[in-house]
């Protein structure tokens, strides 16, 4: 019981209480990038939802199973990063051939992910916060949710908002930054929740 | 100025291209760790180190690395010089490295160290390359500051804990916090949008003025990501 208590309170907090755009910053180029249309936001998601909760089991695996018993956990950072290239490659290859519905789906994101800073963040959070493989794999899935949720409410307040008349100078990026500051601050709410 | 010279490359980057300003590359580390001025200056010259040293070793590998597996190879240099810095702060500086905590290691994925190393040190001799890291490096950390220092002001009433405000003024705490970092970026962006839109009106060339990264935090600078920007115009459509 103990455990899923803790599984539950780690999906909580890194999905909504520190969620990974809006308080933690990671992974802001998509989140800015491709969020013109909830379609396209939403596909983005997707993609790193399965990239994210795929790297942080494979990245837990060799953390627990190759690097520390060989007392290499100094090489994380350059072994974190190039498994999660090579990964990344394997399973667009890997759609390509098998999944044609799905790479379809993700198939024009999963590039532009390969080393997004959140893959790579959470990959090494596991380690820091010293998650087991399975309470990683909840991190990374929540994390992964915290950013779907995020880019999905953002880009449904950017097709709303297209055609505002905002100072000229504020138009495109300004616009958008503000609001995902607004954004932030209502997310600060979540940190009663725990 | 003589192109490629030292003190050209140190202007550019810290003037004329400056990362942060200019560019608007980076913005992750950039909102994350400016919560005060001596955090920003802190990451920016952990920047400038690893870019320096990354630069002026790709500058020396570039013969050797075969130009198919170049960005593999850029990023193995790069890393090892952010674990190796990140060894040495847990060493030495112990409290900035709890203080930046995961964003250290995520140097590795600073769009603004590969893009140097593919814009500039894989086709420039060793010595010009340093430069152009210090440059870029101490831009970065100019900026990192000067951010910090804003946001310190407003939401703490310190610079570099030092108390400089008047007692009469409130802090705004906000500024401080995660939706503070956004409106202090979004503030930067009208600003550079007001410049870009004077200069063009004049009819200066204002295409050096860039609007961040895209979509991928590691390869959005440069030509890297214009293909797949282009694919997800189409999709947009």
């Amino acid at each position: 019981m103990e455990n899923v208590k803790e599984l539950l309170i780690i999906l909580i907090s890194s999905s909504l209480v520190s969620n990974v755009v809006l308080s933690q910053f990671l992974g802001l180029c998509p989140f800015l990038g491709v969020s013109k249309k909830t379609d396209t936001a939403a596909g983005m998601g997707g993609a790193i939802l399965f990239v994210i909760t795929l790297s942080s089991a494979i990245s837990g695996i060799v953390y627990q199973f190759i690097l520390s018993p060989l007392h290499l956990e100094y090489l994380q950072t350059i072994v974190f990063i190039l498994v999660i290239a090579a990964l990344v490659q394997f399973v667009e290859m890997f759609l390509k051939k098998f999944m044609q519905p799905l790479y379809k789906a993700l198939g024009v994101y999963l590039p532009l992910i390969t080393t997004n800073c959140a893959v790579l963040g959470v990959a090494l959070t596991n380690v820091q916060k010293e998650y087991g493989i399975l309470a990683g794999i909840v991190n990374g899935f929540a994390t992964a949710l915290g950013f779907l949720i995020a880019i999905v409410i953002l880009a449904g307040l950017r097709e709303k908002m297209a055609y505002n008349d905002v100072p000229e100078s504020f138009k495109g990026m300004p616009h958008v930054l503000l609001t995902a500051g607004l954004m932030a601050i209502a997310f600060c709410g979540f940190s009663g929740l725990l | 100025m003589k192109e490629n010279s030292a003190i050209e490359r140190l202007y550019n980057g810290i003037v004329k291209e400056n990362p942060t300003f200019v560019l608007l590359l980076g913005m992750c580390p950039t909102l994350a760790v400016t919560t005060s001025a001596i955090n920003g200056l802190g990451m920016g010259l952990t920047t400038a180190v690893v870019l320096t040293l990354s630069n002026v070793m790709i500058s020396l590998l570039r013969k050797i690395i075969p130009n198919g597996v170049r960005i593999p190879a850029f990023i193995v240099v790069i890393a090892s010089f952010v674990t190796i810095v990140q060894l040495l702060l847990e060493a030495y500086l112990p409290f900035l490295n709890e203080a930046l905590g995961v964003y250290i290691p995520l140097i590795v994925v600073n769009c603004i160290i590969l893009g140097r190393a593919e814009a500039y040190a894989y086709s420039h001799g060793p010595v010009s390359s340093l430069f152009d890291g210090l440059g870029m490096g101490l831009g970065f950390s100019v900026a990192l500051t000067a951010i910090g220092a804003v946001r310190e002001i407003l939401g703490a009433g310190t610079l570099f804990n030092m108390a400089i405000m008047p007692k009469s003024y409130q802090p705004i705490g906000i500024f401080v916090l995660a939706p503070g970092a956004f409106f202090v970026l979004a503030c930067l962006a009208a600003a550079q949008n007001y410049v870009k839109r004077k200069l063009a009106a004049k009819g200066k060339d204002v295409s050096k003025i860039g609007s961040g990264c895209g979509h991928d935090c590691l390869n959005c600078s440069e030509g890297a990501c214009t293909e797949r920007t282009a694919a997800l115009k189409e999709e947009d459509k």
